[in-house]
């Protein structure tokens, strides 16, 4: 039996709260602090916009940042990519050979620790001799997001009415023309939330880009993590709350796009 | 020639043999139906000719052309779907255009060509709107003017009405005969649904287990089924078992434990075996308060059988009973409410004759 809606009690409220306050209070601070116009992090010295500035003329810091937005950008392309495909694969193909090994192996990067993935990645890198720079980031980027989005499309794809494709092929549409054309409409909102949880999931790795990236080719929190070693400046802080701003942004963007996927979802649903 | 020829088809889905060895002919113009309880194997059937399955023995003879290696985009064949499959993305107009915009036919012939498909249907003013700003009804339509847009040779309907309510369906059964009638085009549809296949087919093919047991026209489907199973899937149907124990100037005199000795005429073929049962169908069975006399229709051909009116079923416009013979097996017997008063009702526990002429009856083998 569903019990009806009760209304938010006290308790509710203060374990809501007290919850909130345990995920976000150190953002907030963060953030606050990134407005300070005190030089050192801990002491406030008014409302200032001065490490913003500071950032914005600290040309180093500006190339990580360029870095990590083109290393997400372009490995976040390559994941939706490969992704897409594998989840075709995965959700569509008659039931190959091996198949269930595929997909233990698509998902492994899911669950294997990213060190040892970035420690795995670095070691093949120096066997074949590849000089480390922006592409052998991207490419390790790649194999860690591809998985992320192929869970997000594979999901889709197998609530979606395989009798739509079909009519696509009797109506005159090869099988390649019937996915453009059909398939592919039906499964954008979730290659979209795809591409931005890659792109998301690039932007704040650490790890494997620490095991990947080369002389001058650091990432945004790589170059951050390097500067906290040397002291706290706030200058950190802004930067900070630009990426939480962006990916927030993102996340808005991605919760929409998957809602208007389920909503197509529902809609393509039998009557 | 008939148009469409399937010739010894079988497929298996790995030890399930769903369709097996099936052979029929469909003339042009012909709406056929395709009846049988669901996985008698009449959906894979229709997807073997629409292509989405192929067969793994026989041919597919569309017009002397063997079509079962043919791909669905290929096939002068067009599908209705069950859940009508149609584009969610797409608006009507779109959806109906599809087919016609893939065989690369002149913008404005699409135009001219879906306007004719939106008026047929009766869809007007609805062109611009997405499939789900539309009823079940309209829904249907749109999905039957798609297939109906690229002129197919032949329209295969998967359960076509299975989503509409009874009234919506009857109304749309009408549609369908008379667009079929108008167009002179050919439908093959599959229905677990006889009265569905009944109403609206001129033939109708009862499938049973991958087999197709039966072809015939409604009316024969139902006053002379081949098989005991057939009779008894199609409509409702008393059977007795017994022994012909003589036989004679096209009667053929039955002894059978549950309705005691029963006078049948002969069918053709006749039969062959000496065990048989007795068939006939409840509204063949007339009740009265007393037997009837000699004079009503020939004494000799006459079944009189007594028993006690055990249920009544009010339905409407028919009244259904079961009596309970002498030997204590049930009867089944409905009747036309003819009259707006009960005058001619029975009562349950009411003592009456149950009689039907020879001619009613139908002789099956076991």
């Amino acid at each position: 039996m569903a019990r009806p809606v009760t209304s938010i009690t006290r308790f509710n409220m203060t374990a809501l709260a007290l919850g909130l306050a345990f995920l976000y209070l150190p953002i907030v601070i963060l953030v606050i602090y990134s407005f300070n116009a005190s030089r050192l992090v801990t002491v406030w010295g008014g409302w200032s916009l001065r490490w913003y500035q500071e950032f914005f003329n600290d040309r180093a810091m500006l190339e990580a940042a360029w870095m990590s937005l083109s290393v997400a950008a372009v490995s976040a392309t390559l994941a939706t990519l490969l992704g897409t495909l594998a989840a075709i694969g995965l959700a569509r193909g008659e039931r190959f050979h091996g198949r269930a090994l595929f997909s233990g192996m698509l998902y492994s990067p899911l669950v294997m620790p990213e060190v040892i993935s970035g420690l795995s990645l670095l070691l093949m890198f120096v066997a074949f001799s590849i000089e480390r720079g922006f592409w052998t980031v991207t490419i390790a980027h790649t194999t860690l997001t591809m998985c992320f989005v192929t869970v997000v499309v594979q999901s889709r794809l197998v609530t979606l009415d395989r009798s739509l494709e079909e009519a696509a092929m009797d109506l005159g549409c090869d099988p390649v023309r019937a996915f453009l054309l059909v398939t592919l409409p039906q499964i954008a909102p979730a290659i979209v939330a795809g591409w931005m949880l890659a792109f998301v999931l690039s932007l704040d790795d650490v790890v494997i880009a620490s095991f990947t990236t080369g002389p001058g080719s650091a990432t945004l929190p790589i170059r951050i993590y390097s500067e906290v070693r040397l002291g706290v400046k706030p200058e950190i802080n802004a930067i900070c709350t630009l990426v939480i701003a962006l990916i927030a942004v993102i996340i808005v963007v991605a919760s929409f796009a998957s809602k208007l996927s389920n909503a197509r979802g529902e809609n393509a649903a039998p009557l | 020639m008939p148009l469409l020829r399937i010739e010894g088809v079988a497929k298996s889905f790995g030890n399930f043999r769903a369709v097996d060895t099936f052979s029929l002919d469909i003339r042009a113009g012909e709406f056929f139906a395709l009846l049988g309880p669901s996985g008698c194997g009449k959906t894979t059937l229709l997807r073997m000719l629409a292509g989405f399955e192929t067969p793994d023995e026989g041919r597919i003879l569309l017009g002397g052309n063997d079509i079962a290696h043919v791909l669905p985009h290929e096939r002068p064949v067009n599908m209705m779907f069950q859940n009508y499959a149609l584009f969610p993305h797409l608006s009507v107009r779109d959806n109906i255009a599809f087919g016609l915009r893939r065989a690369g036919m002149p913008r404005a012939e699409i135009a001219t060509r879906v306007a004719e498909m939106v008026a047929l249907v009766r869809l007007e003013g609805m062109e611009k709107r997405k499939p789900d700003q539309l009823s079940g009804g309209q829904r249907q339509r749109v999905a039957l003017a798609r297939s109906l847009a690229r002129r197919p040779q032949v329209l295969l309907l998967d359960e076509p009405l299975a989503a509409l309510d009874k009234k919506l369906r009857e109304s749309t059964q009408g549609e369908l005969m008379e667009l079929q009638r108008r167009l002179g085009m050919t439908f093959i549809i599959v229905t677990h649904d006889q009265e569905e296949a009944m109403t609206m087919a001129g033939r109708i093919g009862v499938m049973d287990a991958g087999r197709l047991v039966q072809v015939a026209t409604p009316r024969n489907l139902y006053e002379a089924p081949a098989t005991r199973w057939i009779a008894g899937f199609v409509g409702d149907i008393n059977l007795f078992d017994g022994q012909v124990i003589a036989s004679g100037h096209s009667r053929l005199t039955v002894s059978t434990a549950e309705a005691g000795t029963l006078t049948v005429s002969e069918l053709w073929p006749p039969v062959t075996k000496n065990v048989v049962s007795v068939a006939i169908r409840p509204e063949k069975v007339k009740l009265s308060r007393r037997a009837p006399a000699n004079g009503e229709g020939d004494a000799q051909t006459i079944n009189r059988l007594d028993g006690v009116v055990a249920d009544v079923n009010y339905l409407g416009g028919v009244t259904t009973y079961k009596v309970r013979l002498e030997s204590g097996a049930i009867l089944r017997a409905s009747m036309a409410n003819t009259a707006r008063l009960d005058v001619d009702a029975y009562l349950a526990g009411q003592r009456v004759v149950a009689w039907f002429t020879a001619d009613d009856c139908l002789v099956l083998e076991q």
